[in-house]
């Protein structure tokens, strides 16, 4: 395995930019995919969590089915159904960039991991809290919003937080649609350059460090919002 | 296109096509399952065994491999070992190695988490009549760790199931793939894509039911 040689990060790749300039660029679009995929996991995955614990069968009954559903299919799978199915299908999207779609493939994929997470949160506070709430006045909207959620939110920090760290691992898999990310640079570039180690190893090490920043900066919001006497607060 | 047709899959195609990738999927499955619980139990012994230069090794590998993506992990092996070992390796053998490393780093929390849910007085009467620490690991704690630990295991093998379509990043031959080529023989890779879904879904969501039915099984006797 011959010598190692940097200085191929600086050549040119033919199109008026360098390997290093593309390698950025690859981890822009990584982590574009993995916060704008994130937005969509929690907002769906909140409301999908939140359904699966209301006093209504039918609405707990969706969530399951939703939860199941995207848990149980491959998440390759699952961007090649909304890459190559569903624009084929509902032809009015067509249009739509696949970037968009790899977000919602992600997205809707992490939600049931997510919603099963608010899910647990939720009903791990004691039924009391519930009830306390309804039983001075509050709707029952109002009680998720004043009482339950800001506490179950807090419990789930952690789990919250492993999963937002599978979601930049899991953008790799948009390789397989030729989203230009990290994994998509790896490939092609080491490919230009018959270079691979050069390549690899500041991809893999992007990849790391993302990662890495995310649980960072979930330990700083956990730190931020603890509420005094719970939860292994000081 | 927007119209579906799934009367091109005859027998004849599910078992020209379909059943050789299954085949490799669940081979793949079962080998990195086998191998990844193996290597993850003494992994986790390591990382229990109180002594430093066990210890340190075995959170490091375990933390390398769980902030990694799989995809890289399956190419930098692809690469990797050929270049190591000297000669060319099949992609088959290459995802056997690479889903059993990688796999062993989940399984070993998993296990990690067992054997410290078995008390610590069942340890120390052990030693105390006079077992060695591999009796006691093999006879006492591990039996109970396994047990412990059978439904998330499980869950975790049904994770790794999932995971086998990534060899697509090396292309190897799965049932994802068998799907893809079917779809593309026949011009159809919407319905393919459809029927991978269908049928990754009923084979997953069964395997999960059977481990909630095991996860009660076991809650009664304990």
């Amino acid at each position: 395995m011959g010598k190692w040689d940097w200085q191929i990060l600086l050549h040119d790749t033919g199109g008026g930019e360098t390997y290093l300039r593309w390698l950025m660029s690859a981890w822009g679009w990584t982590c574009s995919v993995a916060v704008l995929s994130l937005i969509v996991a929690l907002a769906v995955g909140s409301v999908i969590g939140i359904l699966r614990t209301v006093p209504n069968v039918w609405l707990v009954r969706f969530g399951d089915a939703w939860t199941q559903f995207f848990r149980n299919i491959p998440l390759l799978v699952q961007i090649f159904i909304w890459y190559h199915v569903i624009p084929s299908i509902f032809l009015s999207l067509r249009a739509v960039p696949s970037f968009v779609l790899v977000v919602f493939a992600l997205g809707f994929f992490t939600s049931s991991r997510i919603s099963e997470q608010v899910r647990a949160g939720i009903q791990t506070l004691p039924t009391g809290q519930r009830y306390a709430g309804l039983a001075v006045g509050l709707t029952l909207p109002q009680t998720y919003r004043y009482v339950l959620l800001p506490m179950a939110y807090r419990i789930i920090i952690p789990p919250l937080t492993s999963e937002s760290m599978n979601i930049f691992k899991n953008t790799s898999v948009a390789f397989a649609v030729s989203i230009a990310e990290l994994t998509m640079f790896a490939l092609q570039a080491s490919e230009e350059t018959s270079r691979f180690e050069e390549i690899f190893i500041p991809v893999t090490f992007l990849y790391f460090i993302s990662a890495f920043a995310i649980n960072r900066i979930a330990a700083f919001i956990e730190k931020r919002v603890r509420v005094p006497g719970m939860l292994g607060a000081k | 296109m927007s119209n579906l047709d799934f009367s091109f899959i005859t027998w004849k195609v599910v078992s020209a096509f379909i059943l050789k990738g299954l085949a490799f999927s669940i081979e793949l499955t079962l080998i990195a399952m086998i191998g990844g619980i193996v290597l993850g139990t003494l992994l986790a012994m390591m990382r229990l065994s109180g002594k430093p230069w066990l210890a340190y090794p075995s959170a490091a590998y375990v933390n390398l491999f769980r902030s990694i993506p799989l995809v890289m992990v399956i190419l930098w092996f692809f690469l990797l070992i050929p270049k190591l070992i000297g000669h060319p390796l099949g992609g088959a053998v290459s995802a056997m190695i690479t889903f059993t490393f990688f796999e062993a780093a989940y399984y070993s929390e998993i296990m990690r988490a067992g054997i410290q849910s078995v008390s610590r007085g069942q340890v120390a009467a052990g030693y105390a009549v006079g077992m060695s620490y591999v009796q006691c690991m093999k006879l006492i704690v591990l039996p109970q760790a396994f047990r412990n630990m059978l439904p998330v295991l499980f869950t975790q093998t049904i994770i790794l199931f999932q995971d086998t379509s990534l060899v697509y990043a090396v292309g190897e031959y799965d049932l994802l793939k068998g799907f893809e080529v079917a779809g593309k023989n026949f011009n159809r890779p919407v319905e393919t894509y459809l029927l991978a879904a269908v049928v990754y879904f009923i084979i997953c969501f069964s395997l999960s039911m059977m481990v909630r039915q095991l996860q009660k099984k076991i809650a009664i006797i304990r």
